[in-house]
């Protein structure tokens, strides 16, 4: 049953991965990612972090994609790019080489030192208390971190209104 | 048969390098970003199979940092990203080229 999710959940990611890499159209690349961002989700439930998989739901698939949609239809470019068209052409294989020599490397590494991590994936901690060890970290071990995103959060909504305000006046370039 | 942590850190491998890839051979600015945010996923889920395969939750918390900065580089982005295409509607990434030494 475990293997069955398992491997369901990691097609849906890489499915969506290469999807989004793929496609043309930009509209159908966030739809990828969508299906990317729901298998990791899936994947962490597997793993017992419930509260992470619906932060995962929540702020990714809803809220991130829904934000890449919306700039994607607000600017009009959801004209296909024309993915034949490549102005450098030893760039596509040098990507290609780049991409299976990092994946490749880090699966190298797993392997050799996969005798340190236990053969097991123990049962994590049933029900809630998932949420509640990870409040306890966050808020006694980590809470000036924590203090310090809500700084992050709110430099770059303001950074952002900044941003792409249209200047009224004389002062519009 | 049950999946074990080194399957995890496979898998997460394996859609870090697609993101990679696809950081590399796309040239609207918008994919780019997307595939920004399957590297961060990549990173995350192997962070939480870490924290499963130790029974330590800093691992969760890791990602939960993680996704808060990655929400925030998300706006401040597409906010940069708005603001060249509105000026020069359809420009990739090639055209960004001032900056040139």
């Amino acid at each position: 049953m475990e293997l069955l999710v398992f491997v369901l959940a990691s097609v849906m990611v890489l499915a969506g991965a290469i999807g989004v890499i793929a496609y043309n159209n930009p509209v159908h690349a966030a739809l990828g990612l969508v299906l990317t961002l729901f298998g990791i989700a899936v994947h962490f439930v597997s793993m017992e972090a419930h509260f992470l998989a619906a932060v995962q739901v929540i702020v990714y698939a809803g809220a991130i994609v829904v934000l890449f949609l919306f700039v994607i239809m607000l600017l009009g470019v959801d004209r296909a790019e024309d993915l034949s068209v490549e102005p450098f052409q030893i760039q596509r294989p040098l990507a290609v080489i780049v991409g299976v020599a990092i994946s490749g490397l880090v699966i190298a590494a797993v392997v050799r030192g996969r005798s340190t991590l236990g053969e097991q994936l123990k049962s994590g901690a049933p029900g809630d208390d998932n949420i509640r060890e990870l409040a306890r970290s966050l808020f006694s071990d980590n809470v000036f971190a924590f203090e310090l995103t809500s700084v992050l959060l709110i430099v770059a909504v303001v950074g952002t209104v900044v941003l792409t305000r249209r200047q009224r006046g004389g002062a519009s370039k | 048969m049950t999946p074990t942590t080194t399957w995890y850190l496979v898998l997460a491998a394996l859609l870090f390098g697609v993101g990679v890839v696809g950081l590399m051979i796309r040239r609207n600015p918008l994919v780019m970003f997307m595939c920004i945010e399957l590297m961060l996923n990549a990173v995350n889920l192997s962070f939480v199979a870490f924290a499963q395969a130790f029974t330590d939750i800093s691992g969760q918390t890791a990602v939960f940092f993680v996704m808060v900065v990655a929400a925030a580089e998300v706006v401040v982005g597409l906010g940069i990203i708005i603001a060249i295409l509105r000026r020069r509607p359809g420009t990739t990434i090639d055209d960004l080229a001032e900056l040139k030494g």
